[in-house]
């Protein structure tokens, strides 16, 4: 047993750190999110340069072969800055790529990917869907010229700056995987509470390239929701990490009654339940990343993701809330990165699934036998 | 032990409602329902309206204005215009100044505003809180300054609400530095909002609204006869409006006319497995718990008024606890709301064309966010927490 890092994940996280804290403080990522695009592509180089769009592409297709656990130390440092580029959401498309498609689409998608020039979605949820991952409307037909889609993708995180999308639509075959060309789709943009770009994406009999054939996908679909929760689980980490100590810091400095709040024991206590759900938060996002890249079957892996988003949207609301309470009518405000640090925890909480979902799926996969 | 409403009681009620029904505007009712942003203009038309009934008042003394209703029929008469979606009242001059003018202004003080507070012609905020001085209010610090027949006040306030929309703000000000009690030495002012050394900025909050404002006095001049109650004696004035602020705090029928509304969303609304939100046991279980608490709260605040009814006396300190379980419930709904929109309530503003886009989910996000805002204003729920402990329980 071992829960640290090793020498390479520990560098690459701090030197994910190091490049946040210079070049990703508040006021530049206030300034990003207000830009016309709502990213920097400037960033996005430079989180390719440190490796991270290769981290977990094989190295046959031009990436380091990395896992989930690779990838915690940088998602926590990204959800400590509140980082709104798309990485995330190109991971999971690309993991998709890996698992269900052809040779060739491989050497077509992921050595682009690795390399930073290429940013994928996967445009899965639909309109009253909720978090049914089998609840796809979206059809395939095939035609004389190939295959089209028709149907439409609520809110795609990331689609925006994506050139491809990976869209699930039902063929002949069951839930199904294609590669779309975002140009080729129709996009209505939105920005999410969490000053994210997504978009409705509507396909009119747009032309689509099967994944691997057309074989049926739940499977891989499931997967990489559970890889997306996994990474998700420690960006969570990183963003209520941040809520903590900004809120600790406040206790000590904010005097009211010729004191600093904090020596009120009723706020120690408070702040120490915010501390207690963040260990209890981190200790599920290890049990998460770990079982994604080492369970023994698909079961166990999703057991082990459900229950760490059950613990994380959770602990991402209580935190949230606490850390706005206590700093008071501060908290509320614009000009506090907390308040934004509440918007994405409140996404969070329900992103790949509220903790109500999750609760469902863990027990259902319950392991008592009668 | 009776629960009920009398019969007189209850035909006053019926009285409300179908006045309601037949007198609250459409429009007005529709943008509550669906929670958009109220401009000043529909604000104060609602005002208006109530104030040419006789109804806008109903506390106050018969010979200003009031209705001469008892306590209950107050209450019921507020949490009608709860339940059929009435926008607020904006308590500042209504239930803030007006109360505090009545009991210790001058024959002048109220001859001058209190006609104009009844009849919506001045909108009044609220100058209390400052940047060092939130929950401990009387370490304030913006200060007045005696010379001849003027106060020349210097300092700053925040959190102002609507500050952006007021004619006047009544301030806690300092008066004597010197003074050996903090709470000795303020005064109670009231401050014309166009007088020359008087900047508003706004506070634009997390869900992108403009409600709040900090206020800045340079050297603003304030004539001495705009002083309410003694010099240096305003924090006798304070408690006794804070004792005020922590009535009708529970929005009753706000919050059952919100539960009925998210109960029907979420009879529409599909769940996971496409089967409607509230045949979902885990969300309904919720949806109940927090009707239970509703239900308590109102009992509570009934029996509250019984006791005022039969003693004649202003309630005491317990009253905080209306306004603990009070915001803990509208905040527990406006969750609820955001559980029942599911995923696609995270994008909360179309980028470019927008045809087709949902604009009531868009607007439950923002609004969970807003609601936060219950349990730290109006004292906030610990300062409440410590009321109970110090004067209910004796802690």
């Amino acid at each position: 047993m071992n829960f640290d890092y090793n020498e390479e994940q520990q560098l690459l996280a701090d030197s994910v750190r190091r490049y946040l804290a210079k070049d990703y403080g508040f006021e530049a990522r206030r300034r990003i999110v207000g830009s016309a695009e709502g990213w920097s592509e400037e960033v996005w180089r430079q989180l390719a340069a440190l490796g991270l769009t290769a981290l977990p592409i094989p190295a046959e297709y031009g990436g380091f072969g990395g896992g989930a656990v690779d990838l915690m130390g940088p998602m926590e440092a990204m959800g400590e800055a509140l980082v709104v580029e798309p990485l995330a959401a190109t991971l999971v498309a690309a993991r998709l790529v890996e698992h269900a498609g052809s040779e060739a689409q491989k050497r077509a998608i992921l050595p682009a990917v690795a390399e930073g020039r290429l940013r994928l979605a996967f445009a899965h949820a639909e309109r009253g869907a909720r978090y049914g991952l089998a609840r796809v409307s979206t059809r395939a037909f095939r035609t004389a010229a190939g295959w089209t889609l028709t149907g439409a993708k609520a809110v795609v995180v990331g689609a925006p700056a994506a050139a491809k999308l990976v869209v699930s639509a039902k063929g002949a075959e069951g839930l199904e995987l294609f590669v779309v060309e975002t140009a080729a789709a129709r996009l209505v943009p939105q920005l999410t509470l969490d000053e994210r770009r997504a978009a409705d994406v509507y396909f009119e009999e747009t032309a689509a390239e099967p994944l691997a054939g057309g074989s049926d996908a739940t499977a891989a679909i499931e997967e990489a929701t559970d890889f997306a929760t996994a990474l998700l689980c420690s960006e969570a980490v990183g963003a209520m990490k941040y809520a903590c100590e900004a809120t600790l810091e406040y206790l000590k400095t904010r005097k009211q009654f010729g004191v600093p709040i904090g020596s009120f024991q009723a706020l120690q206590h408070r702040m120490v339940d915010m501390f207690v759900s963040c260990e209890q938060a981190r200790s599920m996002a290890c049990l998460a990343a770990s079982k994604v890249d080492r369970a023994q079957d698909a079961r166990e892996r999703a057991r082990a993701v459900s229950a760490a988003k059950i613990r994380i949207a959770d602990a991402a609301r209580h935190v949230s809330q606490e850390a706005v309470q206590l700093h008071g009518g501060m908290g509320m405000t614009e000009e506090l990165k907390v308040s934004h640090t509440f918007r994405r925890l409140t996404v969070i909480a329900r992103e790949h699934g509220d903790a109500d979902h999750h609760l469902a799926r863990f027990a259902a996969l319950d392991e008592v036998r009668r | 032990m009776d629960l009920e409403y009398s019969a007189q009681e209850l035909a006053f009620r019926e009285e409300v409602r179908a006045w309601l029904e037949a007198n609250l505007p459409h429009d007005l009712r529709e943008k509550v329902a669906n929670y958009e942003e109220l401009s000043k203009e529909d604000l104060l038309r609602w005002h208006r309206i109530l104030a040419k009934k006789g109804w806008v008042a109903p506390a106050w003394p018969v010979e200003w204005g009031g209705t001469g209703w008892s306590v209950v029929e107050r209450y019921l008469f507020e949490e009608e215009c709860g339940y059929a979606g009435a926008p607020p009242l904006v308590p500042f001059g209504l239930q803030m100044c007006a109360p505090v003018l009545l009991r210790f202004g001058t024959e002048e003080q109220k001859k001058r505003f209190l006609p104009r507070i009844y009849n919506g012609d001045d909108f009044w905020c609220q100058g209390y809180s400052e940047p060092g001085s939130g929950s401990d209010l009387a370490s304030l610090a913006t200060r007045a300054e005696r010379r001849g027949d003027r106060y020349v006040v210097n300092g700053q306030k925040t959190w102002t609400t609507l500050a952006h929309y007021a004619d006047w703000i009544f301030c806690l000000v300092r008066t004597d530095a010197n003074a050996a009690k903090r709470q000795e030495g303020i005064s109670f002012l009231l401050i014309d909002m166009k007088s020359p050394g008087i900047t508003v900025r706004p506070l634009v909050l997390m869900d992108g609204g403009h409600e709040v404002n900090e206020v800045f006095f340079d050297d603003v001049e304030v004539p001495v006869e705009n002083r309410v109650h003694e010099e240096n004696k305003g924090w006798t004035v304070a408690k006794y409006l804070l004792g005020h602020e922590r009535l009708n705090t529970g929005r009753i029928g706000a919050s059952r006319r919100e539960l009925a509304a998210l109960k029907a969303f979420a009879a529409r609304q599909p769940g996971d497995d496409g089967r409607p939100m509230l045949e979902d046991t885990r969300f309904r279980d919720r949806l109940a718990r927090v009707e239970v608490e509703l239900m308590a709260l109102e009992i509570t605040n009934l029996r509250f008024l019984d006791r005022m009814r039969r003693s004649g006396q202003p309630p005491g300190a317990e009253v905080s606890l209306l306004k603990i379980k009070g915001t803990e419930i509208q905040q527990a709904i406006a969750e609820l709301w955001l559980e029942a929109a599911g995923p696609v309530a995270q994008a909360v503003r179309p980028l470019g064309a927008d045809a087709g886009f949902d604009r009531f989910t868009a607007r439950l996000a923002p609004r969970y966010c807003n609601m936060r805002k219950t349990s730290i204003y109006a004292g906030s729920n610990e300062i409440q927490r410590n009321i109970l402990a110090k004067r209910v329980l004796g802690l």
